[in-house]
C-alpha cells in the first residue's frame, strides 16, 4: 500500500524512498521488503510497541546505520554513501531520543551546533548563523535560557533545545525519534503544529517516531505500523490508523473515538477498551 | 560566544604569560639571576650568566614547558574521546608501557639514550596494543576503547612494581624519580618542543569536530562529522602527546587531568578555545611547578610530579566547590 497514487497527481519527485529494506537486529527482524516514498511537505509517523526496533529502523534510514541493513534508501534520489557524510548532514536532521551531555555547555553553543555540516572547515559560526539559533530557540519557547548550561536543565527543556538544534541545522528531510519525550501535553501540541507548518510551508519532510496513534492522526500524512517479525502496514494516517489495525499493533483492544476539532476537522482518539 | 577575535587575544595573553612564567624559571635558583641579566644571557652567550641559562636552566624550562602543554593537550583530547571528564593522559596505559621500559633500561644500567629510546618504545607499544585491541570488531567504543586502556594499564603497572621490587638497590632512587616525573637529569626539550607544535597544528582542523564528538558520536555522525576518522587521529594525537612527554620527563600527573578541567571552567566547553588554552596553561602550570621543585628544599631537588599533584589537588578541589555552589 503506498500513497503515490494521491502524490503522483501532482507530479512531485519523491524526497525520500526506500526500496526492499530488510532490517534484522540479532534474532529480531524489524522489517521485511519495507518500501516507502516521502514527499516534500508529507510527515510519516512511525508506530510499534516498545522494542519492535522502530528507532533502530529510524537511525538506519537517517544515514546511522545499525542491526543488519539491506535494501536500498535514497535521499533526494542519492545514496547515504554518494553524498557524503558532510553533504548530506546538509540534508537530513537527526534527533536523538536521548541527549547524553556529559560536559558543560550553554543552550546557545548546543543548539549552534546544527550549523556544523553548513559551515567549512576553518569557518566560524556567523551573526547569521547565530541569529538562526536564537530564532529556533524563540520558536520553541526557550529564548530565555539562551545561557543556560545544559546540564541544569530539566527532561523537557533539554528536549525543547535538541528540537531547537535540528531547526538551526535546516534539513530538507527530519527523522526524529520521539520528538515528543519529555514534553507536557501543552509543548506536544506546540512541537507537532511546529514540525507540521513547518513541513507545510517550507515543502521539507519529516519522519518520526509516536507513540500516540491519535497524534499521529492529527498530524501526520502517512503512518508505519511495525508489528514485529518483519510485518509492516504503510498508507496514509486515514486508512492505516483504526481501532482494528491498533489493536493489532499494541496487542491490547482499543476503541475509536471520532470528534471534530475546533476547525471542523475530524480527529481520532484511541483509548483503551 | 566566542569568536576569532576573542580567541587572539585570549592566545596572546597567554603567550605574554607563557614568556613571564618562563622568565622567572630562568632567574630563580641557587644562584639568583635577575631578569635583566637573564635577557642578557640569552642574547650575549658571553655574559656571565649565560653558562647557567644556557647549560642548566634554559633546557630544563622549555623541556617543563612543551611537556605541560603536551600533557594538557593530551588530557583534552582523551576526555573528549571517551566523553569522560575523569579521562586523563594516561588512563590507556601509555605512561604504563613508557614506565616499563624506562625502567627496564635503568634496571640493565643503560644510558641516557637508552633510557629515552626504551620509554618511547614502551609506549608505542602499549599504543598500538590497545588501539589493535580495542579495533578489534570495527565497533571502537567508548567502553571498549577504556577498559582495554586500563587493563594495559595495569598490566604494565604489574610489571614495573616486579621491576621495582627485584632492581638493585642503588638504581631504585632513580627508578622511583622517573616514575614521579622529574626534570633534573639532563632533559633536552628538542623532541617535545617539536612535538607540541607539531601535534597542536594537527590539532587545529579537527577542533570543531571535536565539539560535535562531545555530545556523542551518533549526533556528531548525523551532523557530517567522519566520525571514526577523527576519533582514530584523536586517539593517535593524543597518545603521541602522551609518549613524547613521558619519554622527556617521565609520567608528571596530574597536569593532563586538571590543566583541561581548570581551563574548561574558566574559558568554556568549545574546543577551538579550549584545546589552545590548555596547552599555554599546562606549559605555564608545568614551569612553575618545577621551579618550585628546584628551590622549595634546595639544595635538594623534588621531583616535579609531587609538587604538580600538591598544588593541582587543593586548587582543583577549590574550584570544583566554588563552580558547585554558584
Amino acid at each position: 500500500m503506498t500513497l503515490s497514487q494521491g502524490n503522483s497527481m501532482n507530479a512531485l519527485k519523491a524526497i525520500f524512498n526506500v526500496a526492499n529494506a530488510n532490517l534484522r537486529i540479532g534474532t529480531t527482524q524489524v522489517c521485511s521488503e519495507l518500501n516507502l516514498e516521502l514527499y516534500p511537505g508529507e510527515t510519516l509517523a512511525i508506530l510499534g510497541k516498545n522494542g519492535v526496533g522502530k528507532s533502530t529502523l529510524l537511525s538506519c534510514l537517517a544515514g546511522l546505520p545499525r542491526g543488519d541493513i539491506s535494501g536500498e534508501i535514497l535521499l533526494g534520489g542519492k545514496t547515504y554513501e554518494a553524498w557524503g557524510a558532510k553533504a548530506a548532514a546538509c540534508w537530513r536532521g537527526w534527533l536523538a531520543q536521548k541527549q547524553q551531555d556529559q560536559f558543560s555547555a550553554t543552550v546557545l553553543e548546543t543548539v549552534i551546533s546544527g550549523r556544523h555540516p553548513h559551515l567549512n572547515r576553518w569557518e566560524w559560526e556567523s551573526a547569521a548563523d547565530r541569529e538562526l539559533a536564537v530564532k529556533s530557540l524563540q520558536l520553541l519557547g526557550m529564548a530565555d535560557f539562551s545561557d543556560r548550561d545544559v546540564l541544569t536543565l530539566s527532561g523537557g527543556e533539554r528536549q525543547r533545545v535538541a528540537l531547537a538544534t535540528i531547526l538551526t541545522q535546516q534539513p530538507t528531510l527530519y527523522f526524529m525519534d520521539e520528538p515528543l519525550a519529555h514534553l507536557d501535553l501543552n509543548h506536544q501540541i506546540e512541537v507537532l503544529d511546529l514540525i507540521c507548518t513547518k513541513t507545510k510551508r517550507e515543502r521539507v519532510s519529516a519522519l518520526m517516531v509516536l507513540h500516540e496513534p491519535g497524534l499521529a492522526h492529527r498530524y501526520c500524512d502517512s503512518a508505519l505500523l511495525l508489528f514485529g517479525q518483519g510485518e509492516w502496514l504503510y498508507g496514509s494516517t486515514e486508512t492505516v490508523l483504526n481501532a482494528e489495525n491498533l489493536s493489532r499493533l499494541y496487542g491490547y483492544p482499543l476503541v475509536q473515538i471520532e470528534r471534530p476539532d475546533a476547525a471542523g476537522r475530524n480527529q481520532r482518539w484511541f483509548v483503551p477498551a | 560566544m566566542i569568536t576569532p577575535q576573542r580567541l587572539l587575544l585570549v592566545v596572546l595573553c597567554l603567550a605574554l604569560a607563557s614568556v613571564t612564567s618562563i622568565a622567572i624559571s630562568l632567574s630563580v635558583g641557587s644562584v639568583e639571576i635577575s631578569l635583566l641579566d637573564v635577557m642578557l644571557g640569552l642574547v650575549d652567550p658571553t655574559s656571565s650568566s649565560a653558562v647557567v641559562i644556557h647549560e642548566l636552566r634554559l633546557p630544563r624550562t622549555l623541556a617543563a614547558f612543551a611537556c605541560g602543554g603536551l600533557l594538557a593537550l593530551a588530557g583534552a583530547l582523551m576526555q573528549v574521546l571517551l566523553r569522560n571528564p575523569l579521562a586523563d593522559p594516561y588512563i590507556l596505559g601509555i605512561s604504563g608501557g613508557a614506565g616499563v621500559g624506562a625502567l627496564a633500561a635503568i634496571f640493565f644500567g643503560l644510558g641516557f639514550a637508552g633510557l629515552n629510546g626504551f620509554a618511547f618504545a614502551g609506549a608505542l607499544l602499549a599504543i598500538l596494543v590497545v588501539f589493535g585491541l580495542a579495533h578489534g570488531d570495527g565497533s571502537w567504543t567508548q567502553t571498549r576503547l577504556i577498559l582495554t586502556g586500563v587493563m594495559v594499564a595495569a598490566g604494565c603497572g604489574a610489571l614495573i612494581t616486579m621491576l621495582l621490587s627485584i632492581a638493585p638497590e642503588e638504581r631504585l632512587r632513580g627508578m622511583l624519580f622517573w616514575l614521579m616525573g622529574d626534570f633534573s637529569q639532563g632533559v633536552n626539550p628538542t623532541f617535545a618542543l617539536i612535538g607540541i607544535v607539531v601535534l597542536g597544528l594537527l590539532v587545529a582542523p579537527l577542533a570543531r569536530d571535536l565539539n560535535m564528538l562531545v555530545r556523542g558520536n551518533d549526533n556528531a555522525k548525523a551532523l557530517g562529522v567522519s566520525v571514526n576518522f577523527v576519533r582514530i587521529s584523536v586517539y593517535l594525537l593524543a597518545s603521541m602527546a602522551t609518549a613524547i612527554s613521558v619519554t622527556t620527563a617521565g609520567s608528571v600527573g596530574f597536569v593532563g587531568l586538571v590543566i583541561p578541567h581548570l581551563t574548561r571552567m574558566i574559558v568554556g566547553n568549545d574546543q577551538r578555545v579550549l584545546i589552545p588554552t590548555a596547552i599555554f596553561a599546562g606549559g605555564i602550570f608545568l614551569v612553575l611547578a618545577d621551579t618550585l621543585a628546584r628551590v622549595l628544599i634546595a639544595p635538594q631537588q623534588l621531583p616535579v610530579g609531587v609538587v604538580t599533584a600538591l598544588i593541582g589537588v587543593p586548587v582543583f578541589l577549590y574550584l570544583l566547590n566554588r563552580t558547585r555552589y554558584q
